[in-house]
């Protein structure tokens, strides 16, 4: 416990460095927030659009889908706020910055983590909410006073699950010393949890539910909110499910770590 | 000066073919997105017949191609000239005696086989196999095809360049390129084919370079065009190559004289 006072204080300690840094570049900081919010109303074009031609997709209408799609950008924010590592393999392995991490004092996942902070991805959160306040206001949604809580602690579970497989995916970069892209893989398989998983066939449905589980980062939370009983039990299972995969990205870092061997100089 | 391209793009593909966890990862994404794509349509269409004018069949279709053409053209030369330009490695490369932008496009060029051989061609087998898929019937429908295929990636190769020399100015811009990358998805007709927008949104995507990249030659492999409708997308094609050459080359000009090296 008391070492992970210690991570936290470091993260505050590195949050300021990073806003220094970043408000060097002024012009580039506006500039990011701008494209953040292109790409991800971008995304909303494909539904508003393919909505045009359709009363529903699968059972789910348009603003169930948006609201869903609002959903899933809170957890991919403060996943990609902390997950910042990109470029992981080539900048730790390849270039042999690694070396430096394993000689820090706190946990080596921690201090990639940190170095590679990127808090201004937290934008993101409020789109979310925003895009999630215009579809709950169009279909008439009601909350209760402790949704807020159980909102927080669906995010903050749906991005330790992309944390998780995110970690693992990252650790292979240990185990192989070829260069492995593992940033395009995530954006790719990362829109998955987006759309309702009952559109895709069963075996996609499972993968998403059992393997590479995000559907429990945007879909299954979403259903509470949206208050389709069917998934009730599926969002229930949200944090369950992110503690596992959690636990497993750790142990497979690692394990990872055990077997690293320097390659850059 | 042809020799050293040649072998540019010679060692490109080289070292694509070097990195085997690369080709594995490229085909799971490709056959992942095809995929995924194919079972989305397939929930909106439900029991329609037609939507946009297009079949189920032909959506599907469509979709497989276009990921496919995807594969030749897509390449992330603007995140390594942002990096050379942070690095100031290109502080060296101004002054060596070959073109700095000619060379990267070449390296982009040798990608792009690559992908074409080992993504698209075992990937539009496979997909063969699954989905009822027409190929196009005569050897003028294939060339047209690899024309407008080749116009394709000189097209998405210049906006890369563009997004890439931006950062002489900005200094940053990763964010920008990520747009880019969704912006160009969208808006080439990769995730929705451009019939599927309203009229509006049509006439202005009419004036912008995204379509040429992906959903002309998309559209003349279909067969659903004639010959001569063909020919006139692959003039705008080269039309709109000599259009985005004017900004490249004055931001090149520009960038010259502007560099500042960020360390390194």
């Amino acid at each position: 416990m008391q070492d992970m006072r210690h991570i936290f204080s470091i993260f505050a300690d590195y949050l300021s460095q990073y806003f220094k840094t970043r408000l060097a570049y002024r012009t580039d900081f506006l500039g990011d927030f701008v494209s953040n919010l292109v790409s991800e109303l971008i995304n909303l074009v494909f539904i508003v659009v393919v909505f045009t031609h359709v009363p529903l997709m699968g059972d789910w209408t348009r603003d169930e889908i948006i609201f869903i799609y609002g959903f899933f950008l809170v957890p991919y924010a403060l996943f990609s706020m902390f997950f910042g590592f990109w470029d992981f393999n080539e900048r730790y392995i390849i270039r042999g910055e690694m070396d430096r991490i394993l000689t820090r004092p706190i946990h080596n996942l921690a201090q990639v983590c940190l170095e590679s902070i990127a808090p201004d991805r937290i934008f993101g959160v409020i789109t979310g909410i925003i895009i999630m306040g215009y579809a709950a206001i169009q279909l008439d949604l009601s909350f209760y006073w402790y949704d807020v809580f159980i909102f927080i602690g669906l995010s903050i579970s749906g991005a330790l699950i992309y944390g998780g497989v995110y970690t693992a995916i990252a650790a292979v970069s240990f185990f192989s010393d070829s260069r492995t892209g593992i940033a395009p893989m995530i954006y790719n398989i990362q829109q998955y949890g987006r759309y309702p998983v009952d559109v895709y066939n069963k075996a996609i449905r499972f993968v998403l539910t059992y393997v590479l589980p995000f559907a429990f980062v945007g879909v299954y939370p979403a259903a509470y909110f949206l208050r389709k009983e069917v998934w009730y039990t599926y969002a229930a299972m949200t944090p369950v499910v992110a503690v596992i995969f959690f636990g497993i990205g750790l142990l497979v870092w690692n394990w990872g770590v055990t077997k690293y061997r320097g390659a850059g100089s | 000066m042809r020799k050293l391209y040649m072998e540019l793009i010679r060692m490109r593909f080289l070292t694509m073919l070097a990195y085997r966890v690369n080709y594995y990862s490229g085909i799971i994404i490709y056959a992942i997105n095809i995929g995924a794509y194919y079972f989305l349509w397939g929930a909106i269409y439900g029991g329609q017949q037609q939507l946009g004018g297009l079949t189920v069949e032909q959506m599907t279709s469509y979709v497989a191609i276009a990921w496919m053409s995807r594969a030749f053209y897509f390449n992330n030369i603007d995140t390594e000239i942002a990096q050379d330009v942070r690095e100031g490695k290109v502080a060296i490369e101004m002054i060596r005696p070959y073109n700095y932008l000619s060379v990267k496009t070449a390296q982009a060029f040798g990608e792009g086989i690559f992908r074409f051989l080992f993504f698209a061609g075992p990937g539009i087998f496979l997909i063969s196999l699954i989905i009822p898929f027409s190929f196009p019937a005569t050897a003028t429908g294939w060339g047209l095809y690899l024309i407008s295929l080749m116009c394709a990636f000189l097209i998405n190769t210049q906006i890369n360049l563009v997004t890439g020399l931006l950062t002489f100015f900005l200094f940053r811009n990763d964010g920008m390129m990520r747009a880019k990358r969704v912006v160009v998805d969208l808006l080439s007709g990769l995730v929705l084919p451009i019939s599927f927008f309203p009229g509006w949104a049509q006439t202005v995507m009419g004036y912008l370079p995204f379509q040429a990249v992906n959903y002309y030659p998309s559209l003349i492999f279909t067969g659903a065009i004639t010959t001569e409708r063909s020919w006139e997308l692959i003039g705008f094609q080269v039309i709109w190559m000599f259009v985005i050459l004017v900004p490249i080359l004055v931001m090149w000009r520009l960038a010259r004289n502007k560099l500042v090296v960020q360390g390194g």
